[in-house]
């Protein structure tokens, strides 16, 4: 079957659009200084802070599919006023700049936080500045990302299949696990994969309320920021490495996980 | 409608070129952009008015850490004067050969322990940093005052295993502010303009001095009046703006 | 084990009210034009849709307003079978009829789902996918999928009207041969007659949320009470009030019938009672008045002429009384009907 033909000024813009992504990513590649390439792959450093980010990186997303289909679930039930409130209070830090978070996050659960106050007086627990905190920023930032993808997907997801289970006689838990999630499945993908792409690059909420030390704090983003400074040409080949890991996995997913049944 | 809205649109543009010079149109103080360190921000301030005040210039600061500074410069961002916290990147610039002229020191600093209100951990010395179960925040070794707390503490040898490296020492300073940190090392000017923290002195044996570069920059717009600025800094009235803010003069 | 429902639903717009009893063994068909209520009824009994009212399945309050008890959708021990099938899609056919099974925590439940399957001569399908099934096919698995709960009540809504023509008479006759084996009550809502006809034992006509008819479909045919129902049955209906051997219409117009009885009445002519003449008519029928062709439809060998005027008809006559009559859109035309071809019973 024969798709509609696009019309040429959309292709003209399309292809302006994608000359945008494509000369950044370009100027990277090419000015690459390819002889210091190996030399900077195998520093320890560089695995250090690779292996932090993919590990925070990982550990938010899988906070925010435990947090989030739930949240996105209760979301696309409620309705009128309160639903506005929840949906505005769940993607407030999509729209929040990161740093803004980050302070957010110090002022609840800092030593002086909301909630940080009692665990330090309490327990002794001092979240800021440890690896948890790095976590909990990047799942800050990026959970909202993954609530709306699956939201959306509920919200287009027929409501006879739920029916149809329920007369069958299948309880609540058995219609959420048997039908709702895995017929949700590509919107969770997708929403995973916004979710942990944007959690990986976190940089802002980050650097204020987890800080800055090697093997404990420094993600990639934050390791090339320093090295931006002083020596420009590590922080190029950590960022290449931060996109070739990231074009891996994105290249790796299928379209069939991220289309419909 | 659009021809009124047209003139609107050209008033505003060229009213706002007025800052940089574009259109050659020149306002009675000559603009002139400033990159200075941002632990000369409340200092800097003060002197910016009072050049606007003798009419010497309209300055605009960029106030930012002394290597994010350099990396602007080195990439080509446009700037008259380039005040630096170290000599070390002072030099960079100038191997780069972006200085018109030679530098010159307006102005040292010293650092200081940063500790909260009331100093609740009683620290009073180098030494009583390295105690445990203390949270400790260094400005990353990056950073001139990073270098120069990493120096002193070598000097005393006293082993600290701070809990951030800051990428600014005002992110130093805004840790042990808010109660994050028990402590810091930052400079005596940072301590001063805060307010909200208290200070320990480090003893001169054990304290390094920071040496603060002035230049113009060889892509100044207006030579003279980037020269004016700098005789200014280091001119009495700005000597003493500067130690009011807790520098040393020269 | 029978169904006892009163049922009311308001909302804006639409309402609901409907007083039903189906017995054990009985097979209902709610027929309704769309936008009757018939779906919404479905619902209702199914829990689906929060009611007014009672409803009671083989003695059990499924749902009390007054007592505020509500049985949910799941403990209704009911059947749903869809329009669309609404098959689980990432199912196989045989986990699909499994699924009711194993909600209710039968650890045989593939083994029947095979078994169930085997009957009806789609186990060779046990581990396709919904999509790939032709439609007819997916149908019958949403049947046997509803079936192997062994509900008490099984809802149908217009399970065959998704289907292509040719496969729906194989798929009536296989629903037909399953509903004769279901021991429980058995309500089908449609809007196609014939689906209601060949599968139910009686008819309830919904329209515009409620009851206007109930009887076998020969009762509802030979006396429709409806529109609707009339335009089903083929024939014309018209209403009025009867004094004597005089049914006067509402447009002011009045038609003698034989027995007309008094009071309001419903007049029925079948088309083919309608002769139609180039000029006025003499002899015994005692209706004659002038009105003007609408349009005229060729079904088959018979062509059906829609007349306008005092009383509007629909007559029956054969291609070659058009060509004699001269026949055209808009041309006048007269009528003439028996009174004893009228037949009229009480609104």
């Amino acid at each position: 079957m024969s798709r509609p033909r696009v019309p040429a000024a959309l292709i003209a813009l399309a292809g302006l659009g994608l000359l945008f992504f494509l000369l950044p990513l370009a100027g990277l590649v090419l000015r690459a200084p390819w002889d210091q390439a190996v030399a900077g792959v195998t520093a320890p450093e560089t695995a250090t802070a690779l292996e932090l980010s993919l590990f925070c990186s990982l550990a938010a997303t899988a906070i925010a599919l435990v947090l989030g289909i739930p949240l996105a679930l209760v979301l696309s039930r409620t309705a009128g006023r309160l639903r506005n409130l929840l949906r505005a209070l769940t993607t407030l830090p999509m729209v929040l700049p990161p740093v803004v978070g980050g302070v957010a996050l110090l002022l609840a659960f800092g030593r002086r936080g909301l909630v940080g106050s009692l665990l330090y007086q309490a327990f002794g627990i001092q979240i800021p500045f440890t690896t948890a905190a790095a976590v909990m920023a990047e799942t800050f930032v990026a959970m909202p990302f993954l609530v709306i993808a699956v939201e959306a997907g509920l919200r287009s997801l027929d409501p006879r299949y739920e029916e149809a289970a329920r007369a069958l006689g299948a309880r609540g838990w058995m219609v959420f696990a048997r039908v709702t999630l895995p017929l949700l499945r590509p919107a969770i993908f997708s929403g995973a994969v916004l979710c942990w792409a944007r959690a990986l690059g976190e940089f802002g909420a980050t650097i204020t309320f987890a800080g800055n030390f090697p093997g404990r704090t420094q993600t990639v983003p934050v390791a090339v920021y320093v090295a931006l400074e002083t020596h420009p040409d590590s922080a190029i080949v950590l960022s290449l490495i931060l996109l070739a890991v990231s074009v891996a996995i994105l290249v790796g997913m299928r379209d069939r996980w991220l289309g419909a049944l | 409608m659009t021809k009124a809205m047209l003139a609107m649109l050209s008033v505003i543009l060229v009213a706002g070129c007025g800052g940089s010079g574009w259109t050659g149109y020149s306002p009675l103080y000559p603009p002139l952009t400033i990159f200075a360190a941002s632990s000369l921000q409340p200092a800097f301030d003060k002197i910016g008015q009072k050049a606007i005040s003798q009419r010497i210039t309209t300055p605009t600061f960029n106030y930012a850490g002394t290597q994010t500074l350099t990396a602007q410069l080195l990439q080509g961002g446009p700037g008259d004067v380039f005040a630096a916290a170290d000599t070390a990147h002072m030099t960079t610039v100038d191997s780069a050969g972006l200085l018109s002229g030679p530098s010159r020191i307006f102005a040292h600093n010293k650092l200081e322990i940063a500790v909260g209100s009331g100093n609740p951990k009683g620290i009073h010395t180098l030494a009583d940093l390295s105690r445990s179960g203390l949270v400790v925040v260094l400005a990353d070794p990056s950073v001139p005052a990073g270098k120069y707390a990493q120096q002193a503490l070598s000097q005393a040898h006293v082993t600290v295993h701070p809990a951030s490296l800051e990428l600014q020492v005002t992110g130093v300073l805004s840790k042990v502010a808010l109660g994050e940190a028990d402590a810091g090392i930052v400079y005596v000017s940072d301590i001063v303009t805060s307010g909200k923290v208290d200070g320990v002195t480090i003893p001169d044996s054990q304290n390094v001095v920071a040496d603060y570069p002035i230049a113009v920059l060889k892509a100044a717009s207006n030579a003279a009046a980037a020269s004016a600025f700098i005789d200014l800094v280091i001119s009495p009235d700005g000597q003493a703006i500067l130690k009011a803010a807790g520098f040393q003069g020269v | 084990m029978s169904l006892k429902a009163r049922v009311k639903v308001d909302r804006a717009g639409f309402a609901l009210d409907v007083q039903l009893d189906v017995d054990e063994g009985e097979t209902v068909a709610v027929l309704g034009p769309n936008g009757a209520g018939k779906t919404t009824l479905l619902r209702a009994l199914a829990g689906l849709v929060s009611i007014d009212g009672r409803v009671e399945l083989a003695g059990d309050v499924l749902e009390d307003s007054a007592l505020r008890v509500r049985v949910p959708t799941e403990r209704r021990h009911i059947g749903l079978v869809f329009q669309d099938h609404v098959l689980f899609p990432h199912l196989t056919v045989l986990d699909n009829v499994a699924f009711g099974l194993q909600a209710q925590g039968r650890r045989d439940a593939k083994h029947l789902a095979h078994s169930w399957l085997q009957r009806a001569g789609l186990d060779d399908r046990a581990s396709s996918m919904p999509r790939e099934l032709s439609g007819g096919q997916a149908q019958r698995v949403a049947l046997l999928r509803t079936l192997a709960t062994e509900p008490k009540l099984l809802l149908l809504d217009e399970p065959l009207s998704a289907l292509d023509v040719t496969v729906r008479a194989e798929v009536r006759r296989e629903l037909s041969r399953q509903l004769a084996s279901f021991r429980g009550v058995r309500l089908l809502v449609t809007h196609d007659p014939i689906e209601a006809i060949a599968l139910a034992d009686r008819l309830v006509v919904l329209e515009n949320g409620r009851i206007v008819q109930s009887g076998t479909p020969d009762e509802v045919t030979a006396r429709p009470r409806s529109r609707f129902v009339a335009d089903l049955a083929g024939v014309n209906l018209l209403r009025g009030k009867a004094h004597g051997a005089h049914v006067k219409l509402a447009s002011g117009a009045s038609i003698a019938a034989a027995d007309a009885g008094e009071g309001d009445v419903f007049a029925v002519i079948h088309p083919r009672a309608v002769a139609l003449f180039l000029t006025r008519p003499e002899g015994t029928p005692r209706n004659v008045w002038q009105g003007e062709t609408e349009s005229i439809d060729l079904h088959g060998e018979r062509v059906r002429v829609r007349i306008s005027g005092p009383v509007p008809l629909v007559a029956e006559v054969t291609p070659s009384a058009v060509r004699e009559l001269y026949l055209t859109v808009g041309a006048p035309v007269w009528v003439a009907v028996k009174a004893t071809e009228i037949s009229v019973y009480p609104a």
